[in-house]
């Protein structure tokens, strides 16, 4: 179970970027995503752009749930009012996405009872929508206290540790 | 390269056909490897070095409290006083009264796209929503901005009646404007246009881009209200064309 993070800012440029794994039950919080998916997990994301555009229109939330998946990858996103996406990646079983060689067949089952509990495994039930959301609206105040700085300006990546430090923090607490 | 170097070894050996084979099967393989790797690993990132400075109390802005109390309201005073020291700073810069007010707008735009995000959050929890409406976000500038920042709502929100991408926010008494008594000379300045760069950044942060906000006095002969100012907002006709479609799409 991993999980991957950006934020995109208005003009679809990344501006901050992190990988994580779960730390519920016991694992260590790492990622375990292969090389391969350093680079599709971008590519996805950037695809998923495309579908909060499309739905940012009509729905006034700043949480917009779960916009998009490709195999056993699930996007959620919040978008601020400034126009600034936060999308989060889940992914239940890095390890079995078969990223270059597309398959029609259905996305692997979770093998085991344990990971069929995982949040990732149901992308859309309102246990995952609700930890996701904690999640977010955590980020979106550390970011908000980012923004607030005189010195920053729109669409300037974020280099701070604190923030990176408060984003580990809140993925460890609710993801 | 290795490779290169292995078939040059090859070539000069005596042993002659049947090492150049082994060498072309070799190079198939390595070609079939590549087939079946068909992505470039992204070098991992190099160790990130922070510059940053911590204050002696070990507090960052990111221990700090985004909501607002009483106590923590900025004085009237002291804001006269800094938006005196603005106004001073950008007239010596200036060589015209429409310079001035642009310079103004442009050092308000930043505090708009800032302060959306800012009161979104601090609405209630879970009710917050991103104005998506050109209204609505007329609405959420004409109430909760004003409120921010100068504790009650604007005085009107009207509508343009010959241009349908026009609107006006009208306020009768601009705070901004209450120690500050315009020049002869300078008749055409109004240094609401600070609030107007507000204004602008808000529509501009939350999707709805404008041809610019300015600023006009309108309180000439209204003995009631003297210092009347109205922000006459333009959206872009791309704004407008995107707010119909989607009316006519059932949004």
């Amino acid at each position: 179970m991993s999980y991957y993070f950006a934020i995109i800012g208005t003009r679809d440029n990344p501006l901050f970027e992190i990988d994580f794994g779960t730390s519920k039950g016991g694992a260590d919080g790492a990622a375990r995503f292969r090389d391969e998916a350093k680079h599709m997990n971008q590519f996805i994301v950037h695809a998923a752009l495309d579908m909060v555009e499309e739905i940012q229109w009509n729905n006034k939330e700043l949480y917009l749930k779960k916009v998009d998946s490709f195999q056993n990858n699930h996007i959620h996103c919040l978008l601020t009012g400034g126009n600034i996406k936060f999308m989060l990646l889940m992914n239940p079983d890095p390890t079995s996405t078969p990223y270059s060689a597309y398959q029609t067949s259905p996305p692997s089952r979770p093998s085991t009872a344990r990971q069929s509990t995982l949040l990732a495994s149901n992308p859309t039930t309102p246990q995952t929508e609700d930890a996701v959301r904690q999640f977010m609206l955590e980020v979106y105040e550390a970011w908000l206290k980012c923004i607030m700085n005189p010195f920053y300006q729109v669409n300037q990546a974020v280099t701070s540790p604190v923030f990176r430090s408060r984003v580990a923090t809140a993925a460890k607490k609710y993801l | 390269m290795n490779f290169h170097n292995a078939l040059m070894k090859t070539c000069v050996n005596p042993e002659g056909l049947w090492c150049l084979r082994l060498c072309r099967t070799a190079i198939v393989g390595v070609l079939l490897e590549a087939k079946t790797a068909n992505y470039i690993p992204i070098p991992p990132a190099k160790p990130f070095q922070s510059t940053l400075r911590y204050p002696s109390n070990r507090k960052t802005i990111y221990d700090r409290n985004l909501n607002r109390t009483k106590t923590t309201e900025i004085s009237l005073a002291s804001f006269a006083y800094l938006f005196n020291t603005l106004i001073t700073y950008h007239h010596s810069k200036s060589s015209s009264v429409s310079e001035i007010e642009s310079r103004l707008n442009r050092a308000g735009y930043p505090i708009g796209i800032k302060m959306l995000d800012l009161l979104l959050y601090r609405q209630p929890p879970r009710s917050a929503t991103r104005p998506t409406r050109i209204v609505e976000l007329l609405q959420f500038i004409h109430g909760t901005l004003w409120r921010a920042l100068f504790s009650r709502s604007a005085d009107a929100l009207e509508k343009s009646t010959t241009k349908n991408n026009e609107y006006m926010i009208i306020d009768n008494e601009p705070l901004v404007n209450t120690y500050i008594s315009i020049p002869k000379e300078m008749s055409q300045l109004n240094c609401a246009a600070f609030v107007g760069g507000i204004i602008e950044g808000m529509c501009d942060a939350a999707g709805f881009s404008t041809d610019g906000v300015s600023v006009h006095s309108a309180g000439e002969g209204d003995e009631m209200w003297p210092g009347k100012t109205i922000f006459l907002v333009k959206f872009k006709e791309s704004v407008v064309e995107r707010e119909e479609a989607i009316k006519a799409s059932g949004g």
